[in-house]
């Protein structure tokens, strides 16, 4: 648990300063600000979605951030609860504390920080600290760092840390520097330049003493990556290479072959036309700051999925990708075009066209005689499984005042097998199928109708979703929606899993409120997107920002 | 004893935030990016005494992009009448950043658009969720913020818009 004497002595400066400055005229009395979450449900039992009886019948997650600042000072902290924690979350948080509490300091060149923070270095393939607080995902470090700018167009990042998992820290000690080069604004005469070229580079290390009886485990482990961007007028190149040293570790069954990643990404786009293009390889490239940590937590990368985030609620929620850290190749083509306004085609308010197609295949591990280093792997060949396919299609179009729809077909494949790493469920092909559609009452009010349709003979088999949406700016919002799982083999499953929400939103505070069963996901709904749990039973959220 | 301390210590910033929650708050200086990469400081923001709106948005958000579209097809107009400038900050990591630019140039957004793809900046403004708007005055103080966005709520914004372009204040509103 974290220690409440070191957390009680941070407010207790931070309380004392502010009170201070309170008796000061107010210019000079620098601002406290923050933010504040509580979700609460009361839980149904719900045998026929599996989902678990809660002794507690109702769970709760809140948490308030507090922030002060004056001048070049600033110092905050985060209480987060847990009484007890909700479904969908790690049991892992447990009870109540201050998991989250800094202090930085800032001038023109320098910025300090000690206790907790969130960094990236680069696109984060070898260190990145970050919150995703409504999915439960929090890898903050918990030490010293320092960023400076010696010279115009020079950046630099060093940190030592510990990283936070769940309501302790991780036994690795992190150590990583970064090193950003922005060539146009070092060297003066480059400055305008048609051709503008960033470089970066970064080293990251961590120490983790080994105590394995058997095994003689490097205590050290280093990674480095070296990344680029060039662009020149519309065209826009980047690119990013990442080395890790032998690093046995729970997810990659303990070989000491190294890891590798490699992402490029170009793109092109001009008025009412973009096109990206983009590849990427990972091997063996799972970096935890714990060699002992699997599933979720301890996370020193991050190494997000090469495919569209969706946010319609069927392939959002039903067959999503996930990154496959240990071997994977993938590529994403997207295209978008919009059609001009006023054009026969475009209509009188244009008309966007998007096509995307992403896939991902694995990658060919031959075993070596030295069973330490598990493999070995071609880098530029891709092995012939097939983990996921994504090619669909969205048309947006405006066409009055009053009207405005989009619709979208997409086609899946999905090996559920290997993305939710299981055995026996095989490959999932899926075709999809979205229409929605808003119309306008008046300047205040509408309605916003959405129908989806998922088809597939494999798996649970397909699904309809539909969503009526009405919003009365610009604080009111209800919305019912249904998702059914019609196709389901098992005619006991064939279920409605039907949610009614309302909203009211006042400035920077928002309250909701659900009622109903939900599958979980990306939820967007009367204006805000989240990340949900599935769930049965009543709900309750409030957010605020101050 | 410990916890009668914590008690304290956390009642007495709540105490005091009643009355500096009254105050407007300046921009926090946080490093970000400009769309072709180059660092950029918040601080730095500027429409030369005309008000600002500062809007934090993401490709995947849907209402999201669903405001800043509306906004886009007024915003000619919001400009002409009131001088107001719209920077659309885009918390895409590095799942989509790259898409950001391809993104705003294929539909011809016309605002200043900066990345975020660490949430650094929309962490020094507390935004929970996106699409979160804040609404900055001819001092560069943020004065008003609003939470989600409901198709037509861009005219609750342009009022107050044009009340900071008059030179007034927004107390009167509330």
């Amino acid at each position: 648990m974290i220690s409440f004497g070191r957390s009680s002595c941070l407010l207790l400066m931070i309380a004392g300063s502010a009170s201070l400055f309170a008796q000061q005229p107010a210019s000079s009395s620098g601002e406290l600000h923050g933010n504040f979450q509580m979700d609460a449900q009361y839980y149904n039992q719900d045998s026929l979605i599996g989902a678990p009886v809660v002794k507690e019948k109702i769970l709760t997650n809140g948490f308030m951030n507090l922030w002060y600042t004056k001048g070049n000072f600033t110092a905050g902290l985060r209480y987060e609860n847990y009484l007890n924690v909700m479904q969908g979350f790690d049991p892992r948080y447990k009870g109540s504390g201050i998991p989250f509490r800094f202090a930085t300091y800032k001038n023109d060149n320098l910025e300090a920080t000690v206790g907790n923070f969130y960094e990236q270095f680069g696109g984060g393939l070898i260190l990145r600290a970050y919150e995703e607080r409504g999915l439960g995902y929090d890898n903050a470090f918990d030490g010293v760092r320092v960023r400076y700018q010696p010279a115009k167009g020079l950046y630099l990042k060093g940190l030592i840390a510990r990283q936070r998992t769940f309501f302790s820290l991780s036994p690795g000690i992190i150590r990583a520097f970064d090193a950003e080069i922005n060539i146009n604004e070092l060297i003066p005469a480059l400055a305008n330049a048609k051709t503008s070229v960033i470089f970066g580079g970064s080293a990251v290390s961590r120490f983790q003493s080994d105590q394995d009886p058997i095994y003689n485990l490097p205590e050290n482990v280093a990674a480095f990556a070296g990344r680029m961007n060039v662009i020149r007028g519309k065209f826009n190149l980047q690119a990013e290479y990442g080395y890790k040293y032998n690093d046995p570790n729970a997810t990659n069954k303990m070989i000491y072959h190294p890891g590798q990643a490699l992402s490029v990404t170009t793109t092109y786009s001009s008025k009412g036309f973009g096109l990206l293009l983009a590849a990427k390889r990972l091997d063996n490239f799972d970096f935890r700051s714990d060699r002992t940590a699997a599933g979720i937590g301890a996370n020193v990368n991050f190494l997000p999925a090469l495919t569209r985030q969706h946010t319609y609620n069927l392939p959002a929620t039903i067959y999503p990708y996930a990154t496959q850290p240990n071997g994977e190749m993938g590529f994403q083509a997207e295209l978008s075009y919009r059609l001009k306004k006023g054009s026969k085609l475009g209509g009188k308010y244009g008309t966007e066209i998007t096509i995307n197609f992403s896939g991902t295949n694995g990658i060919v591990k031959n075993p070596t005689d030295n069973d330490t280093l598990g493999y070995t792997s071609p880098f530029f060949q891709a092995s012939k499984t097939m983990f996921f396919r994504d090619f669909h299609v969205e048309i947006h179009r405006k066409f009055n005042a009053k009207w405005k729809a989009t619709v979208m077909y997409l086609n899946w494949v999905y090996n559920k097998d290997v993305v939710q790493g299981l055995s026996g469920f095989g490959t999932i092909f899926a075709n999809m199928g979205v229409l929605d559609v808003a119309y306008k009452i008046n300047a205040k009010n509408t309605i916003r109708v959405e129908a989806q349709s998922l088809l597939s003979k494999q798996d649970l088999g397909s699904w309809a979703m539909g969503m009526i949406e009405y919003t009365f700016a610009p604080n009111w919002f209800v919305a019912v929606l249904d998702q059914y799982n019609y196709g389901n083999p098992d005619p006991i499953k064939q279920i409605h899993y039907i949610t009614g929400n309302t909203g009211y939103t006042k400035n920077g505070n928002r309250i909701m409120l659900q009622y109903g069963r939900q599958r979980a996901g990306i939820f967007c709904v009367g204006g805000v997107c989240r990340n949900v749990p599935a769930s049965n039973g009543f709900s309750i959220s409030i957010t605020s920002s101050f | 004893m410990m916890k009668k301390l914590l008690l304290l210590a956390f009642l007495l910033p709540v105490a005091l935030s009643a009355q500096v929650l009254d105050n407007i708050r300046p921009l926090p200086s946080v490093d970000i990016k400009t769309l072709d990469g180059k660092t950029i400081n918040t601080s730095t923001f500027d429409n030369g005494g005309k008000p600002m709106i500062i809007n934090f948005w993401a490709t995947w958000c849907k209402p999201c992009i669903a405001e800043l579209t509306n906004i886009d097809e007024v915003y000619e107009e919001w400009v002409k009448e009131t001088g107001v400038k719209v920077i659309a900050i885009s918390i895409d990591d590095s799942r989509n950043a790259t898409k950001v630019s391809p993104f705003v140039n294929g539909r011809g957004w016309t605002y200043e658009v900066y990345s975020d793809p660490n949430s650094d900046f929309k962490r020094a403004l507390n935004v929970n969720n996106p699409p979160q708007t804040f609404l900055l005055n001819a001092n560069k103080e943020i004065v008003w913020q609003h939470n989600g966005y409901t198709e037509g709520s861009e005219q609750e914004l342009y009022e107050m818009v044009k009340k900071l372009a008059e030179g007034k204040t927004l107390k009167t509103a509330e």
